[in-house]
């Protein structure tokens, strides 16, 4: 049948969109905490997503024709360079009186996050739509 | 003459199931709107449906044709996904497999109001 592969793949979207807002808060938690070294300082994350086609459940034997899952490769590190911040009274403050703030950028984490609820509200109305269509399809007969 | 279930519900159990595969390409699409490098696909339905017909006997299992979106704006990332228009083309398939739906109940109640003798 048709309509889990939906279930399936609507269910994958929504958790890729849950990974990229978590990533999304908590860059923009963590956007103000100071470290006393660059290395020591928080390192923006990003979700890298990719599709993943399903021809063949389990046991063998063929459920969706066309379907393309969203698959969660990996989360990684943005890799920009801390900001460097003179601060002498920060008690983080190494020698010299500098302080390394990560570089997140506010803006565009809050335009990703706008996208990634977006996409999230899309596959929740995919859902209730399939939900509907199965719905309709058991009550064929009545009345 | 006998009833043959089979041929009085006609086209609309194979458009039934053509919507059905339909929405689950058009899932894929809303699914992957923001991977990189994924491309549109969609089912061409009226020719599925030409296709369909032009069978003498309907195949176990057709795996109708899919082919690509053109997008009306091509992004950087090569995602072929527009989202509105992705949208509106799910809840018109969704509506159009309701439709069928409905018809396909009425053959039923047809059916059942000949078998009664009503």
């Amino acid at each position: 049948m048709s309509f889990d592969s939906i279930y399936r793949i609507a269910g994958s979207a929504m958790h890729a969109q849950t990974v990229r807002l978590n990533t999304v808060a908590s860059n923009l938690a963590n956007a103000g905490s100071a470290a006393e070294s660059p290395e020591s300082a928080y390192q923006a994350r990003k979700p890298v997503f990719a599709a993943l086609y399903e021809r063949d459940s389990l046991d063998g034997s063929r459920t969706g024709f066309a379907g393309a899952q969203v698959k969660l490769l990996d989360v990684v590190s943005s890799g920009r360079a801390p900001q460097r911040r003179y601060e002498p009274g920060n008690p983080l403050a190494d020698r010299d009186g500098f302080v390394y703030y990560p570089d997140v950028n506010v803006i565009e984490e809050m335009a990703d996050m706008m996208s990634a609820s977006r996409s999230f509200e899309t596959s929740v109305e995919v859902l209730n739509r399939v939900k509907s269509m199965q719905q309709g399809l058991l009550r064929l007969g009545e009345s | 003459m006998s009833i043959r279930v089979d041929a009085d519900l006609g086209v609309h159990v194979r458009a039934l199931t053509l919507r059905l595969q339909r929405s689950e390409v058009l899932a894929s699409n809303l699914a992957n709107v923001d991977t990189p490098g994924f491309q549109a696909r969609d089912i061409d339905f009226a020719a599925e449906m030409r296709r369909l017909e032009s069978y003498d006997e309907q195949p176990a299992e057709a795996v109708p044709q899919l082919m690509y979106r053109v997008p009306s704006q091509p992004s950087q990332d090569g995602n072929t996904v527009e989202l509105a228009v992705e949208q509106a083309e799910f809840s018109r398939n969704a509506m159009d497999f309701q439709t069928s739906l409905t018809f396909l109940s009425m053959k039923f109640r047809g059916l059942k109001q000949a078998i009664e003798g009503r």
